[in-house]
């Protein structure tokens, strides 16, 4: 079919749709492939499946009581001087990691290095502005990493909105959706800022107030709550490891 | 340039034609001849590259402004084809064939304004707003610093100001209100 | 489209539908649909891509954008014409400069001062412009080799880079954001000193490109894995909109500072490189051709510029700047291609609609998706950095 043909063909289209442009179609926020439906094994036997529920754990989590003593402040010492970091560059504070990860500022020598999967990872940067279809992502990653975990807020705009207050898209204050440990003023902040929010992330989990997963399993539903309100296609599970 | 203006502008009815620079002129055209303008330019005029397609809202005029903004590799100039299309049932005539990334701003102006484009591929998709259930946030009518109250949290304590009101309290806290008015100000 | 190592088998792979869509039925067990990212250290930004498998031969992929979008056009909409500019430069990080100079050139054209920008700041906007791409290079040209997992060149090239940005914080007070073309002028004159301490770091940089040279285009593993990989054909330049580096590795040679110029490119001696392959060697070695460029334009610039000299022109008062009903469309070239913003007013002190046009949201979207089918997953990320995909200026 030639382009000029095309342009008739498209003007049919637009001639149909003008004249029933008062019906619209409901909007489904479940993607297809986590629509509860039959799967046929290789074996030929029929199963049921619900993807959001089957293929995840609904449990909540729940709180670990700190070791006691000795033992407590050891295991402190040891995660303060390990701090690995999930690398997900949220926003655009992720372009000051690299100079932060090279030997300029070199944050190796503390013990701060960036992991691939959040499932080796025991902190987490969020650099700078969420959006609210970012928020359901990094919501699924802090929760797959082990406990515990720890984050490290970045940019004035995880602290109430910053420049990006009045967005539709982003959300203002990162603390009511994710408990956070340390927040780093600036827009955006140098890697200095950053080196000095790591040593200051390391004396809280030295001194034991390193607690953010127990906070998210303690205010489990209120936490729930907000993520809810703002997530509308709320397609997934309410908590997943 | 003048010369084009005179040819296209006879043959497909050119309003309120206006040159901006020495390469980039802007001009409405009827909304049923609009692609078929598109496709002529590209293949006769040789402006063979597509560089923009945007959408203004102009409310109180009830009808959003398509722009199709075509660029000339040879003559290194720029033309901006737009048509007014009704703000009330917003559909317009794909163009998805013509170029390969068309599909793509379509996609967009259907969720950010609102404009349905039959036809064009996976153009109900979502594009950058996942789950959007608001009226299209492009719109001028979507009072976004309303939403961001409602649903977000605001943190006490932060202050918006005015930058002409503070200016005046902090730099000249004794002079009144009703001062000279600044030269600029027209 | 693939490389000598890979060569798909088409005949077994899935056929079409009358409609000419492929028919993939993901229940058949043949295929497998796999995300890369957001959450992915190999994905450039913020994005991902939704991929249909067949083996480990892509069959099927779509761009998903949105994750880093924070509605700037509406925001802009809101907000005075001095007030959105410290807000529409973050629109893209990776060159935040380039939209500092889009939004003073529209909002100059339109409030009819284009000819009051004094010769001084002209040079010292073409300087941030061109520290500008500099910057982005060094982290661009050692990144493609990154995707090999060369990684030793992306160590050198973001120190250097913090080099770079360390003269932007000397010229601007700031290391990332630096909001120093303004409307009317820019904000200050170059400091005491700077263009030695510039001349060091340009020496520093010399010095790199010739290793840098000899790590990449020299190294067989690049020269197997990138010649013949991910090929942009000259047919697709005009069909997909395809600009800057990417059309210039593909043989056409299309750059705004030549075709269209502006600031002070046009008393400057340069030419744009070229490649005809159109492949990810082709395109890294335009770039690399390009930082040497960019080096020596800098030099030019510092060499030509005046000494002293008016950097503002005469402004009205930014607090009661109103601007007549008007559009325009501004453009310029940027590190990844041509660059413009479509800036309309309508008498108000509040424009009434800015849409940036990037080259990624072409690049990234329209022309990976085609390019990725048929090609090896290993691959999908060295093209993704060799298109020079920047999400924030597809999503805003």
């Amino acid at each position: 079919m030639s382009e000029l043909d095309m342009n008739d063909k498209m003007n049919e289209l637009l001639k149909k749709a003008e004249a029933n442009a008062s019906t619209k179609e409901e909007k489904s926020f479940v993607r297809p492939e986590d629509e509860e439906r039959e799967v046929i094994a290789p074996d030929g036997s029929i199963i049921k499946v619900n993807p959001i529920y089957d293929y995840f754990s609904g449990e909540k989590p729940t709180v670990e009581e700190p070791s006691k003593g000795v033992v407590e402040k050891f295991l402190n010492w040891a995660r303060a001087e390990s701090i690995w970091v999930l690398g997900f560059g949220t926003g655009c504070g992720s372009i000051e990691i690299p100079p932060l990860m090279t030997p300029r500022f070199d944050a190796f020598r503390f013990g701060v290095q960036m992991r691939p999967t959040p499932r080796q990872s025991n902190a987490f940067i969020i650099s700078g502005y969420l959006s609210v279809k970012t928020l359901k992502r990094v919501i699924r990653s802090y929760e797959q990493m082990p406990s515990p975990k720890y984050i490290i807020a970045l940019g004035s705009c995880t602290i109430n909105g910053g420049m990006y207050y009045d967005s539709y898209s982003t959300i203002n204050r990162l603390d009511k959706y994710l408990p956070v440990d340390v927040y780093i003023a600036g827009c955006m902040p140098r890697p200095e800022a950053l080196l000095a929010g790591f040593m200051k992330l390391k004396e809280i989990i030295k001194s034991g107030n390193g607690e953010g997963a127990n906070i998210y399993a303690e205010n489990f539903d209120e936490y729930k709550a907000n993520q809810k309100k703002v997530i509308k296609d709320w397609n997934m599970p309410d908590y997943n490891w | 340039m003048k010369s084009l203006i005179e040819r296209v502008g006879t043959k497909y009815n050119l309003k309120e034609v206006v040159q901006q620079r020495d390469n980039l002129v802007f001009a409405y055209v009827d909304k049923e001849l609009a692609i078929d303008m598109v496709t002529y330019m590209r293949d006769y005029e040789g402006y063979a590259h597509f560089t923009l397609m945007s959408c203004v809202d102009w409310i109180e005029d009830g009808y959003f402004q398509l722009l199709y903004l075509l660029n000339n590799p040879e003559t290194k100039t720029e033309f901006g084809i737009k048509v007014a299309i009704d703000r009330e049932n917003a559909v317009m005539q794909s163009a998805h064939h013509l170029w390969e990334q068309i599909w793509t701003y379509q996609r967009e102006l259907k969720e950010a304004f609102g404009i349905d484009f039959p036809g064009s591929p996976r153009v109900d998709e979502d594009f950058v707003v996942e789950g959007w259930d608001e009226m299209p946030h492009m719109r001028r009518d979507f009072d976004t610093n309303k939403y961001a109250e409602e649903t977000y949290f605001m943190r006490e304590g932060r202050k918006t100001h005015d930058p002409a009101t503070y200016m005046r309290e902090k730099l000249y806290p004794n002079q009144p209100v009703t001062a000279k008015k600044n030269k600029d100000e027209q | 489209m693939s490389n000598k190592f890979f060569q798909p088998d088409r005949s077994k792979y899935p056929s079409t539908k009358g409609d000419g869509t492929l028919d993939v039925d993901l229940s058949s067990h043949k295929y497998t649909k796999i995300w890369l990212g957001p959450n992915h250290p190999g994905v450039t930004g913020n994005m991902a891509v939704e991929m249909t498998l067949g083996g480990d031969e892509i069959v099927e992929a779509k761009t998903h954008v949105g994750y880093l979008h924070r509605g700037f056009e509406k925001l802009i909409e809101r907000r005075l014409f001095v007030q959105g500019f410290p807000t529409s430069i973050r629109m893209c990080v990776a060159e935040p400069d380039t939209n500092e100079y889009l939004i003073a050139r529209s909002t100059e054209e339109l409030s009819g001062l284009t000819g009051q920008v004094p010769e001084m700041a002209e040079w010292l906007r073409t300087l941030a412009l061109e520290m500008a791409r500099l910057q982005g290079l060094l982290r661009g040209v050692p990144g493609q080799a990154g995707t090999y997992s060369l990684g030793i060149g992306v160590q050198w090239g973001v120190y250097l880079r913090d080099l770079i940005l360390d003269r932007f914080e000397e010229l601007t007070g700031a290391r990332v954001y630096h909001m120093y073309i303004i409307p009317g002028g820019v904000r200050g004159l170059l400091p005491s000193g700077f263009k030695k301490r510039m001349e060091d770091n340009l020496t520093d940089i010399d010095d790199f490109i010739v290793r840098i040279r000899k790590l990449i285009f020299h190294n067989s593993v690049f020269k197997a894995r990138a010649v013949g990989s991910a090929v942009i054909p000259k047919e697709w330049i005009n069909k997909f909109g395809i600009v800057g580096t990417n059309a210039r590795a593909s043989g056409v040679k299309r750059d705004v500072r030549k075709d269209n110029p502006y600031l002070k490119y046009s008393e400057l001696d340069f030419d744009p490189p070229t490649a005809t392959d159109g492949d990810i060697y082709s395109r890294t070695w335009v770039r690399w051709q390009e930082l040497v460029q960019t080096v020596d334009l800098i030099r030019q610039i510092m060499a030509k510029m005046p000494e002293k000299g008016d950097i503002k022109g005469d402004m009205p008062n930014v607090l009661h700047w109103k601007i007549p009903k008007g559009e325009t469309y501004v453009k310029l070239e940027s590190g990844r291609g041509e660059y413009g913003m479509y800036y309309v007013t309508d008498g108000s002190s509040k424009p009434r609609r800015v849409n940036l046009r990037g080259p990624s949201y072409t690049h990234a979207i329209a022309v990976l998706e085609k390019m990725l089918i048929n090609t090896n997953i290993a691959d999908v990320h060295a093209t993704m950095v060799s298109l020079q995909t920047c999400p924030p200026e597809i999503e805003r």
